[in-house]
């Protein structure tokens, strides 16, 4: 279709000012922003919901309501009347299926604006950024250990380099230094010229080794193993924040135990009675055959409903005063959806034993996704006030 | 924009003046789409920033994308007055909708409701709401967007909160309370009042303070920027910018019904009269005529609402039909949509409409409800009183700065949205700066009081 300008006398296609700016869309982008400013103060509520972990991505999404700016209103009647129009008699008695907006509605009329939600997402890094700051949580001890690890430091300077590691100001110096004594050339020779160096320097090293384990035993329902991984993943998260290196170790046990790649970690179910120490002699022969304990920090998380087969008692104290030996700290989470008996159970005696015991290591029960926060401020706060263990 | 609707432009023009319609000449600007949904949800071509409009604009947005409105048209009144057009209208459109802004045009310049608010608030609306929006660009330059935005969460939430029925630039109250003697002028008095004052009889003179406000004031807007204890005198400037648009706003939404139908009516009538007009445009014309004055959608046999185009319209043809041209032309004059509705409405034209008042429980069962005449009046222009808005005066102000607000339940019927209502005491709270009392009643029809903070 052929377009002109429709304003008498004004020349066309000169560009309007409305054609390069919308205020709709810088306005919305303020609602944009008031309502990121209010899910970060609602935060944990909103994403310990379960769903944010969408397979590895480095985002969440969070659905929220649109902000409404408020009038005074009058309170909602039961009954509401109305004025309609169409083929109706007195007595007729019908449904509404959806309230039809009034058409043609301009200035300040009262609207009844339908749901709409938003679906707004968020970086994973920001949420553990905001989180650290809002639930103050103690950044944590790590314990050092000399390590392999070096880096590249600048250090130094030579007369000879590369061309992008010329230090202008240093090599002016030299040239005014030169320049000093009678006779010398003016301008720059080779050399007044510096280079910066590059040494190898051993750094220390800040290396975690995170071991989830979970019961996947018959009692532990779905709702136990989700509620445990979206515990996990916020450890994880928050642990990522201390450690440049960070590897994530899954172990799951029933009566065995096997370990698992981070997916199949979490789609696995069991069946089958509780020999927490089985878990746990894993664990420890992952650390032995693998790892150094005295260079790298080792973390142990388990999830259980905690009904440890009693008779498994004593390796299970056992195989956990050996991990916990080493490790800087081992925490149990007990998810017991149905029931909240508050750690009083065979494994929750376990971990309360080594926690008297002077161990780095503490429990939580986590019942609902709500409690999540809770549990992970828990463990962290612990974790930093822990004493060394030896 | 088709080629050749402007050569029309003029014709019509003429043809509505021969008819009788007396208008202010009217600018026509094409617009693309996305400005015309812009002007929509601000209500006027350039207006102050807030994020509330942001998702009003969202809202439009998402009713676009589903189809369910088209705009083809805004029309500001003035002198000369501003009219908008969608750059996407065909030029069937363009020509029903040039007939349609003139009838508005004329409506605004002859309805007394108009006329009165534009002799308030100036012929020249859309410079003036340009002129509030700069105004706050530079306060927020001042002053930093977040104060600014506190102000307008403020004033935006009051916006229906004026009373139009004072001068828009309002004295404030007298400060002393008048003498309350009533002299009656007597032959006695007259010759008393030219006695010599008594020699000693030197009583003080006792002036005493009126108090405040010495009625319950509608009007928060002019209220709060007038006597609010702490208020920065910038932002006072957007109160008082808030309430001059709100004069305006009050007119298009107190006669919706009388307007949009006085305009159709005249778009419908002009069509006809039109020979010079291509018959295939015509056609075209009648059809997209049809479709903004029908009353149910076309898939549906009833509708919860009244169409007021629909509305407006079958009502101007029925006046004109049955007392002429100049009997309708008085009334256009006179009414707004309250007097117009209440008297022009007969039983006979809700019969024929199919006009029904109905009850909607809260499960969403609705009911219709027996025929009764005046009952519809009321159903129909219940969403209208009082600008849309609960009746909340300020009713005092305490020594220490406290403000009273009262909501009259009596004549709304029912207490206020206690949620809602909290957050707006929020809202004016930043502003007001001291406490805040507003009193309503709960479920039971008891006094409850909310307070800020």
């Amino acid at each position: 279709m052929d377009e002109e300008r429709g304003n008498r006398g004004e020349p066309s296609g000169a560009a309007q000012w409305y054609e390069l700016f919308s205020r709709g869309a810088r306005d919305w982008l303020r609602h944009d922003e008031k309502v990121r400013e209010a899910v970060r103060a609602n935060l944990p509520e909103m994403i310990a919901g379960g769903d944010v972990i969408n397979g590895g991505a480095r985002t969440v999404r969070v659905p929220v309501r649109m902000l409404e700016h408020y009038h005074f209103r009058l309170r909602r009647p039961e009954e509401q009347q109305g004025a309609g129009q169409g083929k109706a008699k007195p007595g007729d008695v019908f449904s509404a299926p959806g309230r039809e907006q009034g058409q043609g509605e301009k200035g300040p009329g009262g609207r009844d604006e339908g749901e709409v939600q938003l679906l707004l997402e968020f970086k994973i890094d920001d949420i553990v950024d905001w989180l650290w700051e809002a639930m103050k949580l103690p950044n944590l001890k790590a314990r050092v250990g000399p390590s392999e690890e070096t880096d590249w430091i600048r250090e130094g300077w030579d007369r000879h380099g590369a061309r992008s590691r010329l230090d202008r100001r240093r090599s002016f110096k030299e040239l005014v230094k030169r320049r000093a004594a009678p006779g010398a050339t003016q301008t720059f020779i080779d050399e007044d010229l510096r280079y910066r160096q590059l040494a190898r320097r051993r750094q220390p090293a800040l290396h975690a080794v995170v071991f989830f384990m979970l019961d996947v035993s018959g009692s532990m329902s779905d709702r136990d193993r989700k509620l445990a991984k979206t515990f996990f993943f916020w450890v994880v998260q928050g642990l990522r924040r201390e450690y440049r290196s960070l590897e994530t170790l899954f172990v799951a046990h029933t009566t065995e135990a096997w370990e698992f790649n981070e997916p199949d970690f979490f789609q696995v179910s069991g069946s089958g009675g509780t020999v927490a120490s089985t878990g746990l002699a894993k664990v420890r022969e992952i650390i032995d055959a693998r790892y150094n304990p005295g260079r790298c920090n080792i973390y142990l998380f388990y999830a259980s409903d905690g009904d440890n087969s009693v008779s498994d008692a004593a390796d299970a104290r056992g195989a956990l005063g050996a991990i916990a030996a080493d490790a800087c700290f081992t925490g149990y989470v007990e998810v017991s959806s149905g029931l909240s008996r508050q750690l009083a159970t065979e494994t929750g005696k376990l971990f309360a034993e080594l926690q008297a015991a002077g161990c780095a290591a503490g429990s939580y029960a986590l019942n609902d996704f709500e409690d999540v926060w809770g549990a992970v401020r828990h463990f962290f706060t612990a974790e930093a006030q822990a004493p060394e263990s030896p | 924009m088709s080629e050749g609707w402007q050569s029309y432009v003029r014709r019509i023009e003429e043809l509505a003046a021969r008819s009788g319609l007396e208008f202010h000449p009217v600018d026509f600007e094409a617009v693309p789409d996305s400005f015309m949904m812009e002007i929509a949800v601000y209500g006027l071509p350039v207006r102050m920033p807030h994020w509330s409009f942001g998702v009003r604009y969202i809202y439009q947005l998402i009713q676009r994308h589903m189809g369910h409105s088209r705009l083809f048209e805004v029309v500001f009144p003035g002198n000369p007055g501003h009219a908008y057009l969608a750059a996407s209208n065909g030029l069937a459109e363009n020509i029903l909708v040039t007939a349609h802004v003139l009838g508005h045009a004329d409506f605004a310049r002859n309805n007394l409701l108009f006329r009165r608010c534009q002799e308030q608030v100036s012929e020249h609306i859309v410079e003036h709401a340009a002129n509030h929006a700069r105004q706050i660009q530079q306060a927020i330059e001042t002053h930093g967007a977040q104060r600014v935005e506190a102000a307008l969460d403020a004033a935006l939430a009051l916006e229906q909160h004026v009373d139009v029925d004072q001068p828009l630039r309002r004295e404030r109250y007298p400060e002393f309370l008048e003498d309350a003697k009533v002299l009656v002028e007597d032959q006695f008095r007259k010759r008393f009042a030219a006695l010599e004052p008594l020699a000693g009889g030197s009583a003080i003179e006792v002036k005493k303070r009126a108090p405040l406000p010495p009625h319950p004031e509608r009007d928060l807007l002019w209220f709060v920027a007038n006597y609010a204890p702490e208020m920065e005198s910038w932002e006072r400037d957007i109160f008082l910018a808030v309430r001059e648009e709100s004069f305006y706003f009050y007119p298009v939404f107190a006669s919706q019904i009388m307007n949009e139908g006085w305009a159709s009516y005249w778009h419908a009538r002009l069509l006809r009269e039109a020979d010079f007009i291509p018959q295939q445009a015509y056609l075209d014309a009648i059809k997209c005529h049809s479709d903004v004055v029908r009353p149910v959608a076309a898939e549906s046999q009833v509708a919860l609402s009244i169409n007021p185009y629909h509305l407006g319209f079958a009502m101007w043809e029925k006046i004109v039909e049955k007392n002429g041209l100049p009997a309708a032309r008085a009334i256009m004059q006179q009414d707004d949509d309250f007097s117009f509705v209440r008297n022009q409405l007969t039983r006979e034209l809700a019969d024929e409409l199919g006009l029904f008042r109905y009850s909607a429980r809260s499960d969403g069962q609705i009911k219709v409800l027996e025929h009764d005449l005046t009952a519809l009046h009321e159903a129909v222009l219940a969403p209208k009183y009082n600008f849309g808005a609960p009746i909340v005066c300020a009713s005092h102000v305490r020594n220490d700065g406290t403000l009273e607000l009262t909501h009259d339940s009596s004549v709304d019927g029912r207490g206020l949205d206690l949620e809602r209502s909290r957050k707006v005491l929020d809202y004016l709270q930043r502003v007001w700066r001291r406490p805040i009392v507003l009193t309503t009643v709960n479920q039971a029809g008891s006094a409850l009081e909310l307070t800020a903070p």
